[in-house]
């Protein structure tokens, strides 16, 4: 009697116990099994004689990086080697830094990061290459002791004298122009305003600078000094902007106001945001680099690493498919090389 | 056959006739412990590199904040109320410690400060909530906003990274050539003292009153309005803690810091099996609900799955651990009364159970 009353009253507790575990454990399982299948096949592949390249981009989800990871799975493939992205769904080093340790863990031959931070990834990094693995960056370097080798997009001569090509090529060689920059402190766009400077007063005697704004990179500041620009100067004939917000913001401005097709805009901008004011025919053609080869070349960089090909001592080459011979600077830079320029011929074949 | 039965004290005979093990295993906590035991089990057995000695030690380095901030919010959650705020006095404390040591002051002196701030936010909290009657939800978002904007205002978009060396170090070494980090001694005492005060206190009672039903606790002579306080306040100071490893692990104050840190304490908290409603959970299965997240992410970065199918896979188990025990006992309930031939509504559950 007591016996039956003891035996069975658990039943129904164990039953809910049970059910809530398989079901957690189909779930888990489920997703290990169904990646564990693609997991298997890249292992495989590692197996080889492949080299294993894991792209660590800022965060996930950003055209610019899926371009470069286009890039870098492109390399990857014409040298036989596993391809892999990771990375955090937020732009920070925190979470940056338990994709370093897997894949210090996994022993991926390289690691190829854009950082979230100069420093805070630097452990993380060190313990990866304790582990044998190479690391480069691209895009946004970290401080040059915790990577192997930087690919560095384009140098601010570069980008100073591209500009400037640019805007004198728009206002046929002479005239007054206007930089409108970010913010008065912005420690790249004043290095590369300097350069235009100087560049200014060497190169081009017939091109005259008469105002640097600031739009604090902010879309309607930049929009309202440009129309203050245009307006305190009646004769201006070109607007450089180096910098992603000024130019789009300069080009919105230009494209409605009686100034459109007689000022030029130029400067540094992305293809998402200027291609319905070159479609217009507000803008002729800009600057950046193609993160595309950016990643290509990254992804070179990291084999000819992985290959002990070089160490990413100064002087060191090598060749990077498509792209052509490298070599490494002061420093353990590899400079993509001039900026890249979008005009109305190319601007369709970029999503970033 | 059942009019025997009526005549013993039954609840006392079923809890005690279950094995340990059995009523151990019936538990919401116990069953977590258990799943965190087969995930780890299967992950070992096929996801390549997770038996590597790093495994241990990035995945205790990886959980301690969120361990740290899960116990003082276990307590929280217990007494029905909530702090959202965590993450960003984890922010705030991580730019205190960045600001004050890069003005000059020593290390120890700096990383008190940071305390002390996690200290005055959970006092901010606190005091709305338990002395303003506010609800915890509202506050804590809002502090959630304040706090993060004073760590972002206070660094702008750069960071603080020249902390001494032997400091950083510290956070991240492990005890000689074993995988352990030595912060697992400090996650042991955080662990083991919150554990004491929830389960062997008379605060640790008091707390579980006020959860299951507040006004009960408060005419049964609980301080209501000082419990709440001081466990806000345990909530910032432990936080800033919290704050102060972040800052060290990574080598970096930035006001950015553990952003989002609150919802993954939250749910692990939750899964470990602590009421949302207050009044029911315990620690132990907090402990399994952070490692449980902790061992399925790193099994499944290894595995090269992309971070928006992990938070997938970990909201599905958070979602289906809070649904599938109702789910369960409902069916169980319309089952019942087709199998249960007397209708006996003085009779407790298991006997009329016990006549199928």
């Amino acid at each position: 009697m007591k016996l039956s009353d003891r035996k069975v009253p658990a039943r129904r507790p164990r039953t809910v116990v049970v059910a809530a575990m398989v079901a957690g454990l189909a779930l888990v399982t489920g997703a290990c099994s169904d990646d564990g299948g693609g997991g298997g096949a890249d292992d495989g592949g590692g197996g080889g004689d492949g080299t294993t390249i894991t792209f660590l981009p800022k965060n996930l989800g950003n055209p610019y990086f899926d371009a470069s990871s286009t890039g870098g799975q492109e390399a990857a493939e014409e040298f036989g080697g596993v391809f892999d992205e990771v990375g955090p769904d937020q732009a920070t080093p925190d979470a940056q830094v338990p994709f370093i340790n897997t894949a210090a863990q996994q022993g991926v031959d390289a690691l190829v990061v854009s950082a979230n931070d100069p420093r805070a990834i630097g452990d993380a990094l060190d313990e990866a290459r304790s582990a044998g693995t190479k690391v480069v960056t691209f895009d946004s370097d970290t401080d040059p002791e915790f990577r192997d080798v930087f690919v560095n997009q384009a140098s601010a001569e570069g980008i100073a004298a591209k500009q400037l090509e640019l805007v004198s090529e728009q206002i046929g060689g002479s005239g007054q122009i206007a930089i409108l920059s970010a913010s008065a402190n912005a420690t790249n766009q004043n290095a590369w305003i300097a350069l235009m400077e100087d560049m200014l007063a060497s190169e081009y005697p017939d091109v005259e600078l008469v105002e640097i704004a600031y739009g604090d990179d902010d879309d309607q500041t930049s929009f309202d000094k440009t129309a203050a620009l245009l307006q305190s100067h009646p004769d201006l004939k070109g607007i450089v902007s180096p910098t992603t917000v000024g130019i789009a913001a300069a080009a919105r401005y230009v494209s409605t106001s009686e100034h459109k097709g007689k000022v030029a805009i130029t400067g540094l901008g992305t293809p998402n945001q200027m291609r319905e004011y070159v479609e217009d025919g507000t803008v002729t053609s800009f600057a950046l680099w193609n993160p595309e080869d950016l990643g290509y070349l990254a992804a070179h960089a990291a084999k000819a690493l992985a290959d002990e090909e070089i160490t990413g001592a100064e002087g060191d080459t090598f060749t990077a498919g498509r792209l052509g011979e490298f070599t490494v600077g002061a420093n353990g830079e590899v400079l993509l090389g001039e900026p890249f320029v979008f005009d109305e011929s190319n601007i369709a074949d970029f999503d970033f | 056959m059942t009019t025997t039965a009526t005549t013993t004290p039954r609840p006392a005979v079923a809890v005690h006739a279950r094995p340990w093990w059995r009523r151990a295993l019936l538990t919401r906590e116990w069953a977590t412990v258990a799943l965190l035991a087969v995930v780890y089990a299967v992950a070992l057995g096929t996801v390549t590199g997770f038996d590597g000695p790093l495994t241990i030690t990035y995945l205790v380095l990886d959980i301690t904040p969120v361990l740290l901030v899960a116990m003082p919010m276990t307590a929280i959650i217990l007494t029905g109320e909530i702090d959202l705020s965590v993450a960003s006095v984890v922010g705030l404390s991580s730019v205190t410690l960045g600001v004050l040591y890069q003005a000059g002051l020593p290390m120890a002196a700096a990383a008190l400060a940071a305390a002390l701030v996690g200290v005055l936010c959970g006092l901010v909290n606190g005091t709305l909530v338990a002395y303003l009657g506010l609800p915890s939800l509202a506050v804590t978002i809002g502090t959630l906003a304040l706090f993060r904007g004073l760590a972002v205002g206070l660094l702008g978009t750069t960071a603080v990274t020249t902390f001494p060396e032997s400091w950083t170090d510290g956070a991240r070494a492990t005890f000689g050539d074993s995988p352990l980090p030595v912060v697992t001694v400090v996650l042991a005492v955080v662990v083991v003292a919150f554990a004491v005060l929830l389960h062997a206190t008379p605060f640790g009672r008091d707390v579980f009153d006020i959860g299951r039903t507040r006004e009960a606790a408060r005419f049964s002579g609980v301080d209501v309005r000082r419990t709440l306080l001081v466990l806000f306040v345990l909530s910032g100071l432990v936080s800033a803690l919290a704050g102060v490893y972040y800052t060290l692990r990574y080598g970096s104050a930035r006001g950015d810091n553990a952003t989002g840190l609150e919802l993954q304490v939250v749910a692990a908290v939750l899964l470990g099996g602590v009421s949302i409603f207050g009044g029911r959970g315990a620690v132990h299965g907090v402990v399994a609900g952070v490692l449980l997240i902790g061992v399925l992410a790193a099994a499944l970065r290894l595995e090269n799955v992309t971070v928006n199918l992990i938070n997938i896979v970990i909201g599905a188990l958070l979602v289906l651990s809070v649904v599938s025990p109702r789910v369960v006992a409902a069916v169980a309930r319309r089952r019942r009364p087709v199998s249960s031939k007397a209708h006996r509504p003085e009779r407790d559950r298991s006997i009329e159970r016990s006549q199928r």
